[in-house]
This record gives structure tokens, C-alpha cells and sequence, in this order.
């Protein structure tokens, strides 16, 4: 599942944002360095075919429900992690612009849990472990189904964290993990077979192309050291800020923790709480998130007092008149210019 | 028998050609639109989740890009609804969670739960109405050298126009593939099986990968170096400097300070 602008905070937003930003400046400075050019119309139109495979559904045996592709285990298959990450996140934007998948500041978080995880985790670390340089069907079929399962278990947990991080959605973190994680298994075992399938077949019908396609990426070449050596780094990275605005977020870490240790975390997260209320207040810049302690006729925390909703609701008729106006004048003018665009005939 | 794919074509096709409007809105830069929304997205975000009012009045960007590019409001609207399920589902968890009484309207008890859910449903039309007006405004080419212009590293913009261009072609051939399927299938009634699926989708790989070949070639008879020349001259100029820091002003502006609450405080005033 996609991950959408409105779960996200500003602040966890722009971390994976710019996580996956350097990630294509690497992913490109790679492939313009290392990889020979006939891989660029490749990898435009790899892109297409799985941006056109992804919308074509199939029914899934026994079960009848439809399922469809992810396809970025594929790419990296065929493509290398590099490319192949560059292809995954040309998909993921022109989905997010066209189709409103997710949204301009969730394409960050997306292309990290489809484009990064599956082709610098799932694909290097699973695949071609298991897969080798002589694949035969069985390895296949079994880095396929292990590396899309634990990379799509991998992005829904992200998704989870993402959402619970920002705290926007008041789904508290242990029932939202319940929930995704057996879905996305689900999902990850049609992906793993799929993925399978199409491989196999490919090996089948044209062995030649998955043996360039190994040659390019011997298990020797791919750099797996320094891939985990940048993934700790962002890991800690990415945790050591989300962190610091986890803490002012406990509902639903702190719902877990409670559960965990008892009531004397609770007594002490709520001093925790306070001196934060008193870092957040110096530091205004970053957004008032709104904690969920309520005095008696303390209506001044709340964002929406009956005020604030009468001068919204006037702000948007305020706003529809003028988009009419504008829109009204616009044709008119046009009919204008047309009139005066017309040669004078003698 | 309207499948998804024929929808995704049309969809794309007809924002394309929104896309290729002309009005100054349309003529303006895209980089000064795609800042000017990236601001919009980011201000919208970071409200706490219990705002409803201070979030309206940023319903005037959307209204102002409609009105001044002439797009059609209903086809948008169904696109945001369309994707809506999931935020929906993850929202509505939120009023059966957090069930405390935050607004008293007379006799009416709103919980924070609704007020967060509506807050939800807000910034969700307001980012996805976003980033759809940018792409109905700007069009997906500009938008690529925009990015290029902006610093995006240069394999990936090309990636990028060449997706775009080989959408269409991929595209058609999975539609024909579907039909001609859908032809020869008297008792699965069209429906795509798991074995068949495979077929049709090695096969297609087989034919894309066949292609990307020939392609290559026809670029290298035609002196391809790696990038793309685009023809079309952009300048960011006096009205774009004007239309992204007047939005972007009046932005921070309504997050800043709460303006609906004194426009609220105002009308209540003068209808006493």
C-alpha cells in the first residue's frame, strides 16, 4: 500500500525524502559512470512494461480475489539495483503525479519502501545469495518468494512507522502492525511467485538474457559491504531524528511500552512530555502537534473552536466564488481573443 | 467491460491534454508551480491533527489554479476519490479510537476523534488536489526539465521523459494483448488466470526487451549522447517570482496566524 501525504508529518515526510534524494543522485551517478548506455532506453522501457503489468489484474488460484504486480524484484533482476532503482522511482512519480498515488511528499517514503528496500535489500542480500550465478528453477522460485516477502514486510512495516511517527492517524502502532504485516504477507507471496513465474519463463525462453543480466551484476561486483555499511548509517539517521519526534509522540509507542513495563514508564514519560512541551514551545518554528491532554474550558489548545469554523467555512465560499470568477473571466477573455484574432477580410 | 488499464489510458491522455492548455497560468514556468505546490504541500502538512478551520482557506490555492487554468472540476474530484480508500480506512480508525469530547456545538458532542478524521480528509484532498493540479497545469515534460533545472541528476530526468514517452507504446500492446485474449476466451469469460497471466507477461517481456534494442540502435543513428534536448525556452521571470512568493507568502501567512478564527469572530460579531 501506498503511503499518503495526509498521514505524514513534515518532519518524517522530508527524511525519507531526502534519503531517497541522495539515493538517486548515487543510484544516477552510478549508472552514468559504470554502466555501458544501452541501458538507458532499457531502462525506460523496463519502466513502462511494469508500469503497464501493474494495472493488468489476474485472479489468484483457489482464492479468486485478484492480485497484480509490484515488479521491482524484477527490475533489479534484469536491471541491476542501480538502474533498477532509477526505474522503480520513475514508475513511483509518474503514479504519484498522475494517478494521486500517495501524494508530491509521500513519493519519498514510496519510492523508499519499493524502489530502495527491494533493490538494496531484498535483491542483493536475498535474491542473489540464494539465486547465485547458476540459477536453476527451484533457487529461483525460492529467492523470489523470500525476497518479496521480506521486502514488502519490510515497506509495510516502514509505512507503519511512517504513520505512527507522524501521528496524524490515531491507530496506535501494535494494531496497525496486526494489520499490515499478514496483509503484505499475502501480497508478498503472490509478488514472490509472480516474480518467479516470469523469471523462469524468461530463462526459459531466452536464456542468454538472464545470463547478460547476471554477467552485468556478479555476486563478486555488487558492493554488499558498503550497501550495509549506508543502510546502518541511514538507518541510525533516519532513527535518531524520527526518534526525537517520537518522543513527543508516545500515544501509541507509549500504549506499547505501557503494556510492556507497566505504569511507572507512564509516570515518567509524562515529565518527559512536559519539559518537551517546553522545547517545542521555544522551538516554534516546527508545528504545534496538539497533545491530547485537555483542561476543563481550555478551548484555546483546540485548532477548531466554533469561531474557527465559521471563519473557514467563510473562507471557502470565499474561495469557490473566486475560482467561478476566475474561471467565468477566463472564457470570456478567450472569446474576446478570438475576435480579434481574426484576419480582416476585404 | 471498462478495465483499469483502459481507464489509466484515458486518464493519462486526457490530463495531457488539460496539461497542454493555454492560459497564463499554463504559460507560466513550471518551476515556479512546482515550488509554489511543494510549499503548499509541506504548510498544509505540518498542521496538528486537530485542525479543521485553520485548513479551509488554503482551499483557495486549488480554487484559484481551477479557475485560472480552466480544468474541469468533477474529472479531478473523481481522481481524489478514487484513491481515497486507503486514507479513509487508516482515518476512520481514529473517532472509534479517541472517543474524549473536544467540541461542544450547542447540543452536538463532537469527540476528537471525528475532528481529527475530518482534519484527515482535508489535508488529503488538499495534497492530492495538489500534486494533480501541478501535473493539469504543468504537464509531465515540464515538470522533467523543471526538476533537471532544479538539480535532479540528469539519468534520472531522462529516465523519466523516456518512461513517459514508452508508457503509451507499452500501453497499447497490453490493451491489444487483453483484447485478444478476452476474444479467445469463451469460458473464463476474460478473466486473466495465474499460468495465462505469466504467459502474457513473459511474452510481453520478451517483446520489451526486443524493443529496448531496437531503440537503442535507432538512438545511436541519431547521435544520442544521454540527454535530451528540450527545444521549448523557459524563463523564470517577473510573474513567476510573483506567483510563488505571493502564494507561498500567504501560505505561511494562514499558518502562522489563525485568520479564520478572526474572520469567524467577525461574522459572529456582525450577525449579532
Amino acid at each position: 500500500m501506498h503511503m499518503a501525504d495526509a498521514l505524514l508529518s513534515p518532519a518524517v515526510g522530508g527524511t525519507m525524502w531526502a534519503a531517497t534524494a541522495a539515493t538517486t543522485v548515487y543510484c544516477s551517478a552510478k549508472v552514468r559512470h559504470s554502466l555501458d548506455e544501452h541501458k538507458v532506453p532499457l531502462m525506460g522501457v523496463l519502466a513502462a512494461f511494469i508500469f503497464a503489468a501493474q494495472m493488468i489484474n489476474f485472479t489468484i488460484p483457489g482464492t479468486g480475489s485478484s492480485g497484480h504486480l509490484g515488479g521491482g524484484l524484477i527490475l533489479a533482476i534484469l536491471l541491476g539495483p542501480y538502474a533498477a532503482f532509477l526505474a522503480i522511482a520513475s514508475v513511483l512519480t509518474v503514479q504519484c503525479l498522475f494517478f494521486a498515488d500517495g501524494g508530491l511528499l509521500a513519493l519519498g517514503c514510496n519510492i523508499f519502501h519499493m524502489g530502495t528496500i527491494p533493490c538494496f535489500l531484498a535483491y542483493p542480500l536475498i535474491y542473489k545469495r540464494i539465486v547465485g550465478d547458476q540459477p536453476s528453477r527451484a533457487r529461483l522460485l525460492t529467492g523470489s518468494l523470500l525476497g518479496a516477502v521480506i521486502g514488502l514486510q519490510l515497506g509495510a512495516f516502514g509505512v507503519v512507522m511512517e504513520t505512527t511517527l507522524s501521528g496524524i492517524s490515531e491507530l496506535p502502532f501494535s494494531s496497525f502492525v496486526m494489520m499490515m504485516q499478514p496483509i503484505h504477507l499475502a501480497i508478498g507471496i503472490v509478488e514472490g511467485l509472480v516474480t518467479a513465474g516470469i523469471i523462469s519463463f524468461i530463462w526459459q525462453a531466452r536464456p542468454e538474457i538472464m545470463e547478460k543480466a547476471a554477467a552485468d551484476q556478479p555476486i563478486g561486483a555488487l558492493p554488499i559491504g558498503k550497501i550495509l555499511i549506508g543502510l546502518a548509517t541511514a538507518t541510525v539517521f533516519i532513527g535518531g531524528i524520527l526518534s526525537w519526534y517520537a518522543s513527543q509522540h508516545p500515544d501509541g509507542l507509549e500504549w506499547a511500552t505501557a503494556r510492556i513495563t507497566g505504569n511507572k514508564e507512564l509516570k515518567s514519560s509524562s515529565e518527559i512530555h512536559q519539559s518537551l512541551q517546553g522545547v517545542q514551545q521555544q522551538t516554534a518554528v516546527l508545528p504545534d502537534y496538539g497533545f491530547k491532554e485537555k483542561k476543563e474550558g481550555d478551548s484555546g489548545r483546540l485548532g477548531t473552536s466554533v469561531a474557527g469554523l465559521v471563519g473557514g467555512f467563510t473562507v471557502l465560499l470565499l474561495a469557490l466564488a473566486i475560482g467561478l470568477l476566475l474561471k467565468r473571466r477566463g472564457s470570456v477573455g478567450h472569446d474576446h481573443s478570438h475576435d480579434h484574432s481574426q484576419p480582416h477580410h476585404h | 467491460m471498462s478495465r483499469k488499464i483502459d481507464q489509466a489510458f484515458y486518464d493519462i491522455g486526457h490530463l495531457d491534454t488539460l496539461a497542454a492548455g493555454d492560459t497564463p497560468l499554463h504559460r507560466l514556468d513550471p518551476r515556479a508551480k512546482l515550488l509554489t505546490t511543494v510549499v503548499f504541500i509541506l504548510t498544509v502538512v505540518s498542521f496538528g491533527k486537530y485542525e479543521i478551520g485553520r485548513l479551509l482557506p488554503f482551499f483557495l490555492y486549488p480554487a484559484v489554479l481551477i479557475g485560472l487554468g480552466e480544468l474541469p472540476l468533477t474529472f479531478l474530484l473523481k481522481k481524489v476519490l478514487l484513491v481515497s480508500p486507503f486514507v479513509i480506512f487508516i482515518g476512520i480508525f481514529n473517532p472509534w479510537l479517541d472517543r474524549e469530547v473536544m467540541l461542544q456545538l450547542g447540543p452536538l458532542a463532537i469527540s476528537g476523534g471525528w475532528i481529527s478524521f475530518i482534519s484527515l480528509l482535508l489535508r488529503f484532498t488538499l495534497t492530492i488536489g495538489a500534486a494533480l493540479l501541478l501535473i493539469a497545469t504543468t504537464g509531465f515534460a515540464a515538470i522533467c526539465m523543471a526538476l533537471e533545472k532544479l538539480g535532479a541528476p540528469q539519468v534520472f530526468t531522462v529516465q523519466l521523459l523516456l518512461l513517459y514517452r514508452y508508457i503509451f507504446v507499452l500501453i497499447g500492446e497490453s490493451i491489444r494483448m487483453m483484447r485478444a485474449h478476452s476474444l479467445r476466451s469463451f469460458s473464463a469469460k476474460g478473466r486473466i488466470t495465474y499460468r495465462v497471466f505469466l504467459q502474457m507477461l513473459g511474452n510481453l517481456l520478451l517483446r520489451t526487451i526486443d524493443r529496448a534494442q531496437r531503440i537503442h540502435m535507432a538512438m545511436l543513428s541519431r547521435a544520442f549522447t544521454g540527454e535530451l534536448k528540450i527545444v521549448r525556452q523557459f524563463r523564470f521571470g517577473y510573474k513567476e517570482i510573483c506567483f510563488l512568493v505571493g502564494f507561498s507568502a500567504l501560505f505561511i501567512l494562514l499558518r502562522c496566524t489563525d485568520v479564520t478564527a478572526l474572520l469567524g469572530h467577525l461574522v459572529l460579531e456582525i450577525s449579532r
